[in-house]
């Protein structure tokens, strides 16, 4: 709950670079607000110039696809393997990357942090990546495309003994073949 | 056997002595003062060069470990005895010993130590034991032991387990290079690692064989999990599992003609066991939760594992055979990775405790479960082959170490290796192999 604010400062930074988004996690409700507003405001300021503001709306709409698939990781809570609306956006952007790309395939990397036991780890982590495999299958993403591998609590991504490290490391990889 | 296990023991005895610096220490962090007084008398020594093994230290410090005994002060002792007919019982009377233990170490020949040592009841003046051992300087740690289990068996009535075995895995991070992975083998006290694998892959769940000469493992060598079976004094191997989807927590029946593994060939995490000479594989477990973890009862009836399947992560009991499954485990959000006591009537497995992971023992006639640890990170707990104690992995200052803890919970102790992480720790059962006697 914390990390609200600084997940906020993050994505007005993120929108400052825009297209840089690099590992950050951006929230995907504020994105779609700022959205909403540049589609509710252009028609007021530029009466009859609906041509210009459909693609100023299909501009913002390519750059936040853009910045869900610079994201290549979707984060889990403790011992779950539910997808939360910030990991939906993600993978909902790179199921419609691999429709529309025929031709790439893609392995997704369960894992998990170092809290609970390591075997059982090794079957957490492939559950978020059968969790994730599902998702991308319903929208459409052939599952002959897709790998999964777990490698539990074995690689983690920071080393340290806290919460913001633990979600980091509870995650699935989305790599591209 | 004697050969096999000179031979073997010398192979070490070589890597010790490269490895002389990677230096061990064992810090008892919890003790008792209530064990059995006894006093050992350093060992006397003839011969031009002092082996570098010191029996009597490697005694001592076995038996203080183990929490049963309070080894007096050397330099307490009114009398240094080595011989017989040197023992005056009134000196070790007055300082309170109920058992006194001497010894010598001669050079026979070159490279052949002879090492004798008696031990006696102070209060009926009686010697309880006497042994004489012929070696070369590479056993020279593995008779002390020895001499360990036979002072611990005469004293307490209940066989020693010193000198065993454990097996760990070993993380080296060089900054500038890939990570090292290590599955080691040591003595039970820590000293004498010898390399069993080497990997830049993760490696996890070593598993002793029932006769304790091999060990099942999970490597990540090509990428993903695979299980392998490798002689520990030879090296060679057998990959045993690669199913797809993940092949994991090996455990061997009692027997050591199956192995319980963890599969997801099936689409879900599942137990499986195989039968080792034809390869056979039959489904245990069908569920659509975590089923994983699997060890087996000492008498090779039932099957303990970890499931989710009532929502977190809990411990179940069934039939080696298959069948329904029992809950045995209704205390907090998270029990796993059990195993059962070489006596079959209690358990130990991690357990959550407000956010912090620890290792409990809980007997299976419905007593309550025992919380032995009170660190946040404790993992991977193994009872040593005489029930008496539970080596398992903690971590301290950040760093993976591992621990032992009396299975009463009144004495533990932090193995300390120099640098590195240490983690899955596994003791090893009794192997005759490493029995020498004269």
């Amino acid at each position: 709950m914390k990390n609200t604010k600084h997940l906020a400062a993050s994505l007005l930074l993120v929108l400052a670079l825009a297209g840089c988004a690099g590992e950050q996690a951006t929230k995907p409700g504020a994105a779609e607000e700022k959205g909403g507003a540049a589609a509710q405001t252009a028609p007021a300021t530029e009466q009859g110039a609906g041509g210009a503001a459909l693609s100023e709306q299909e501009r913002m709409k390519a750059q936040r696809q853009a910045e869900l698939l610079a994201q290549k990781r979707v984060h889990f809570a403790f011992d779950s393997s539910a997808i939360d609306d910030e990991a939906r956006a993600i993978i909902e952007a790179h199921a419609a990357h691999l429709v529309a790309n025929p031709s790439i395939n893609v392995q997704l990397e369960g894992n998990c942090d170092e809290r609970g036991t390591r075997e059982y780890n090794l079957a957490l982590g492939e559950r978020r990546a059968q969790a994730v495999e599902k998702m991308m299958k319903v929208l459409g993403v052939a599952g002959n495309r897709i790998k999964t591998v777990s490698y539990g609590e074995e690689k983690p991504l920071c080393q340290e003994h806290n919460e913001s490290c633990w979600r980091q490391n509870r995650r699935v990889e989305i790599v591209y073949k | 056997m004697i050969r096999a296990a000179a031979k073997w023991l010398a192979m070490i005895g070589m890597l010790w002595a490269a490895n002389v610096h990677a230096a061990l220490t064992i810090e008892i962090t919890r003790g008792v003062e209530t064990g059995t007084p006894i006093a050992i008398v350093p060992f006397s020594w003839e011969g031009a060069v002092k082996p570098a093994q010191n029996v009597s230290d490697v005694v001592g410090a076995d038996l203080t470990r183990s929490g049963r005994f309070a080894v007096l002060p050397s330099k307490d002792y009114v009398s240094q005895p080595h011989e017989d007919k040197d023992v005056v019982f009134k000196d070790w009377r007055i300082l309170k010993a109920e058992a006194l233990v001497i010894g010598s170490v001669r050079l026979v020949a070159p490279g052949k130590y002879q090492v004798q040592f008696r031990l006696y009841d102070v209060f009926k003046e009686s010697q309880l034991a006497g042994f004489r051992y012929t070696v070369g300087p590479e056993l020279l740690r593995s008779v002390a032991h020895q001499i360990s289990d036979i002072i611990y068996q005469k004293l307490t009535g209940e066989p020693g387990a010193f000198n065993t075995r454990i097996a760990y895995v070993t993380l080296e991070e060089p900054v500038h290079a890939r990570p090292v992975y290590k599955l080691q083998v040591a003595d039970s006290d820590g000293f004498n690692p010898q390399t069993v694998v080497r990997s830049t892959e993760p490696l996890l769940s070593p598993a002793w064989s029932p006769d304790g000469n091999r060990l099942a493992y999970v490597s990540f060598e090509d990428k993903r999990s695979k299980v392998y079976i490798q002689n520990v004094a030879d090296g060679r191997r057998e990959l045993i599992a690669q199913f797809a989807g993940i092949n994991s927590a090996p455990a061997w029946s009692p027997d050591g003609k199956r192995l319980a593994l963890t599969l997801s060939r099936d689409g879900n995490a599942e137990i499986y066991v195989m039968r080792l000479d034809t390869r056979e594989l039959r489904r245990l477990t069908h569920d659509p939760a975590i089923d994983t973890e699997a060890a087996w009862s000492p008498d090779g009836h039932d099957i303990i594992f970890t499931s989710d399947r009532a929502g977190s992560p809990q411990i179940y009991r069934m039939s080696a055979s298959g069948g329904s499954a029992e809950r045995l485990t209704f205390d907090d959000d998270y029990n796993a990775r059990a195993s059962y006591a070489p006596d079959g009537k209690s358990i130990v497995f991690v357990t959550r405790q407000q956010g912090n992971f620890r290792i409990a023992v809980m007997p299976l006639n419905g007593g309550p479960m025992q919380v032995l640890t009170d660190t946040s990170l404790d993992e991977s707990p193994s009872f040593a082959p005489n029930g008496r104690m539970i080596i398992y992995a903690t971590e301290v200052r950040g760093r993976g170490v591992l621990a032992s803890v009396s299975a009463d919970g009144r004495v533990r102790q932090l193995f300390k290796f120099e640098e590195g992480d240490v983690r899955e720790p596994a003791w090893s059962p009794y192997n005759r192999d490493l029995q020498y006697k004269e």
